[in-house]
């Protein structure tokens, strides 16, 4: 079985060896052919290019790149320390990871839930390594008396879009400060794959801007996939939650945006029809 | 009657045939199955969280903390549910053959739980739960300078045998047992070692020998951990 | 935890006569069944129901019987919510919901007499057989409670006995002869009440949502036991209409699982 899989593995390995070096070539040719075909986000493109990396992979021998998100330098080369999509950008080498656990970076966009509040402010729960909290300054613009009844802003249960603006110690600091950031009123929720979040968002928004179009809901995308969904009838609402959980599980797919567009379009009839 | 013939037809430093999968288990930031032929292991990653109690906290890195564990009807003569001595060894053990490839500095005070479930059991469970583990933490998306591979290696009857079976461990000549078996897991990369234990009696030449073998199968173990993971998407 | 947030429009929604996942109010979900996965245990299964999924096995074990109850053997139930199959899952000794669950089940085996304990006798008064029942979560996506039966019935149908030497059990030996059971199964069914409306089988979304839950474990001609679990009180009215819906599911499952 091993011997197999070894020799499998090796032939594998040239192949890898083989594409490392024309990793420069194949860029230069994807930004022509992203600019021949401006239907297809550079993402979509590249994905079936990309190639999956393992801890441990040399993934460039020699200096003319940079070791970025995911890789570490060492020596000569550039190794991968997570697993995921090798991606390059100019002269930068990361890994985009396709799996694993939601962990805050500055300025992310979350989805929470007001699960305690304090004289000072309020803690969320947003599926993170750990609560976040809103102090009052970041929660109202408004000027916040003494022993002032803090559930008239937030109240317990309350779900709100928050920006992250530090990721400390043993918590992570949100603020409410910024535009779409608010309490969600009502709605549906939605919980996603935050490493498809990217996908569900689209190039500057495209996707999900198709599906608020087509759909007619507000939605609300956070970085740790959960989605919020508002639409004025729970029918259509219940659409774009299917074209984002389609989204989700075929983000590696092809012509996405066209599929998506299929579906919308199909739901739509039916729903007519009913 | 020195073994000269494996018990079942294996060549001396073959293992058993060798089955893994990620993605096991859907509610986990991570997961895999590995097994040595009827030796069958599962982990599940979640993490990485901030760690409670906060006195157990680590300001500048985050921690592994792993839980071993076998189904009560993974053995012959069923096993008491919940922790005993053995499993509370072989879980700080595996914390800490797996904790050198793992880079959690960007995730201080903050907690990686690993969860090893052996689903049956026929010797090597504890390094089939080391390959599971190390697919599992790959998985979760957590920084790894590498992956870690693992394999139990031994001598039976004067001879070194890799992936001993339960036969092989209480092989037995003129009625006195005459096994050693060692678990050991590497980090193939940089060939460092992780997990070394040894019950039995070998003599320095012959463990040199043993160690040298199980880092050679070890390497054949990482080429099948490594092809697992980059065929992940292809389900 | 986001689960909770979706309670209004999950009743709402129901109040239609639809669900999230496209299911009608009384269906379930998917159910596969393995028989016999563990090489080690007298018998073995896992159950998968959607995206939830449990393994089962039955150990036998010789021991002393009861004073009052010197030619029967005996049974145990576990259940471990194992830590591996769900983030809100805590390492550490079973909790009061693993413990109901547990009970459940056991409830249901022994109620329906579905074992009989007298041919688990091996010695009057010295030795009989123990039955050991350990069911582990793998994936919790809703309904534990029916996948845990599940699997105890099915560990349990293609259970035999191990081998005896010298009034001890040979380990690793075992026979052919199957475990005394009686030919009627019981089937357990958990409804839930979210909201006015009783559902069957919910996905977690939907477990956390739910106000009320009886677990009815049956046979063809009678019902062996009954837990009542959440918040909220059922009317009589909704007993007897679960009561109603309970038999002709039981015997749709019996004959789709060939149980």
């Amino acid at each position: 079985m091993i011997k197999e899989d070894k020799m499998k593995i090796d032939r594998k390995k040239a192949k890898e060896e083989k594409e490392i070096k024309e990793i420069k070539v194949s860029k230069k040719e994807e930004k022509e052919q992203v600019e021949n075909s401006p239907r297809d986000s550079p993402r979509e493109r590249e994905s079936k290019e990309r190639k999956l990396v393992v801890p441990g992979q040399i993934v460039v021998k020699g200096l003319d790149f940079l070791p970025g998100d995911g890789t570490i330098r060492e020596g000569d080369n550039i190794v991968a320390i997570k697993f995921g999509l090798l991606d390059t950008v100019g002269r930068l080498v990361k890994v985009i990871p396709l799996t694993g656990a939601y962990y805050p970076k500055k300025e992310d966009i979350v989805i929470g839930k007001i699960i305690d509040i304090t004289p000072v402010g309020w803690v969320v729960n947003f599926n993170g390594p750990s609560t976040g909290f809103i102090t009052l300054a970041e929660g109202t613009r408004e000027y916040v008396e003494k022993n002032a009844d803090l559930t008239k802003y937030y109240d317990f249960g309350d779900l709100v879009a928050a920006r992250v603006i530090a990721v400390k110690a043993r918590t992570v600091d949100l603020s409410m400060k910024g535009p779409g950031l608010r309490k969600l009123d009502g709605g549906l929720i939605v919980k996603v794959n935050t490493h498809k979040v990217p996908r569900v968002i689209g190039r500057q928004g495209s996707m999900v801007n198709l599906i608020k179009e087509e759909t007619n809901c507000n939605i609300a995308v956070g970085q740790n996939g959960i989605i919020w969904i508002k639409g004025r009838t729970i029918e259509a609402e219940l659409v774009a939650r299917n074209a984002i959980k389609q989204v989700e599980e075929f983000s590696h797919t092809n012509d996405l945006t066209e599929k998506i567009k299929e579906l919308l379009t199909k739901s739509r009839i039916k729903e007519i029809k009913e | 009657m020195p073994y000269t013939k494996r018990f079942d037809g294996r060549k001396f430093d073959e293992t058993r045939k060798i089955e893994a999968e990620v993605g096991v288990i859907p509610n986990a930031d991570g997961s895999a199955m590995f097994c040595f032929g009827d030796t069958k292991a599962i982990a599940a990653v979640y993490g990485p969280r901030t760690l409670y109690p906060q006195h157990l906290q680590d300001p500048t890195r985050g921690r592994l903390k792993c839980i071993y564990d076998m189904l009560s009807f993974s053995v012959t003569e069923r096993k008491r549910p919940g922790p005993s001595r053995r499993s509370i060894e072989i879980s700080m053990v595996t914390e800490k053959a797996l904790n050198p490839a793992l880079k959690l500095e960007k995730f201080p005070n903050s907690a990686v739980n690993l969860y090893i479930m052996v689903i049956q059991a026929n010797a090597g469970t504890r390094t089939a739960g080391i390959n599971a583990a190390s697919l599992a933490l790959a998985h979760a998306g957590l920084p790894m300078t590498d992956l870690v591979s693992s394999v139990s290696v031994g001598k039976i009857g004067g001879k070194i045998c890799v992936d001993l079976t339960k036969d092989e461990e209480d092989y037995k000549e003129k009625d006195e047992k005459d096994t050693t078996d060692i678990p050991f897991a590497i980090m193939p990369r940089n060939g460092k070692v992780t997990l070394l234990q040894l019950d039995g009696k070998i003599t320095s030449k012959e463990l040199k020998e043993a160690l040298q073998t199980a880092k050679k199968v070890c390497n054949q173990i990482y080429e099948v951990q490594k092809k697992v993971l980059q065929e992940a998407l292809n389900k | 935890m986001a689960e909770s947030f979706n309670k209004k429009k999950i009743e709402s929604f129901l109040e239609r006569g639809k669900r999230f996942d496209g299911r009608n109010l009384l269906e379930t979900r998917k159910i596969e069944v393995q028989e016999n996965i563990v090489n080690k245990a007298e018998g073995s299964a896992k159950v998968k129901i959607g995206k939830t999924e449990v393994i089962g096995g039955v150990k036998l074990g010789l021991m002393e019987p009861y004073t009052d109850s010197p030619d029967a053997g005996t049974m145990m139930v576990g259940v471990e919510l194992s830590p591996l199959s769900s983030p809100d899952f805590e390492p550490g000794p079973p909790n009061e919901r693993a413990i109901e669950i547990a009970r459940i089940v056991d409830r249901g085996i022994r109620e329906s007499e579905l074992i009989n304990f007298k041919e688990l006798c091996v010695k009057k008064g010295e030795l009989v057989w123990c039955v050991f029942i350990d069911i582990y979560s793998l994936n919790d996506d809703g309904n534990l409670l029916d996948a845990s039966a599940l699997a105890a019935a099915f560990a349990l149908k293609n259970a035999v006995f191990p081998k005896i030497k010298d009034d001890k059990v040979q380990y690793g030996e075992l026979t052919t002869k199957k475990l005394p059971l009686k030919k009627d199964i019981p089937i357990s069914l958990t409804f839930h009440k979210i909201g006015k409306e009783i559902i069957l089988d919910p996905i977690l979304d939907e477990e956390d949502s739910s106000d009320a839950r009886l677990t009815i474990a049956l046979t063809p001609s009678n019902i062996h036991a009954l837990q009542k679990g959440g918040e909220e009180p059922f009317t009589l009215e909704e007993i007897d209409h679960i009561l109603e819906i309970a038999e002709d599911k039981a015997k749709e499952l019996k004959k789709e699982l060939k149980l």
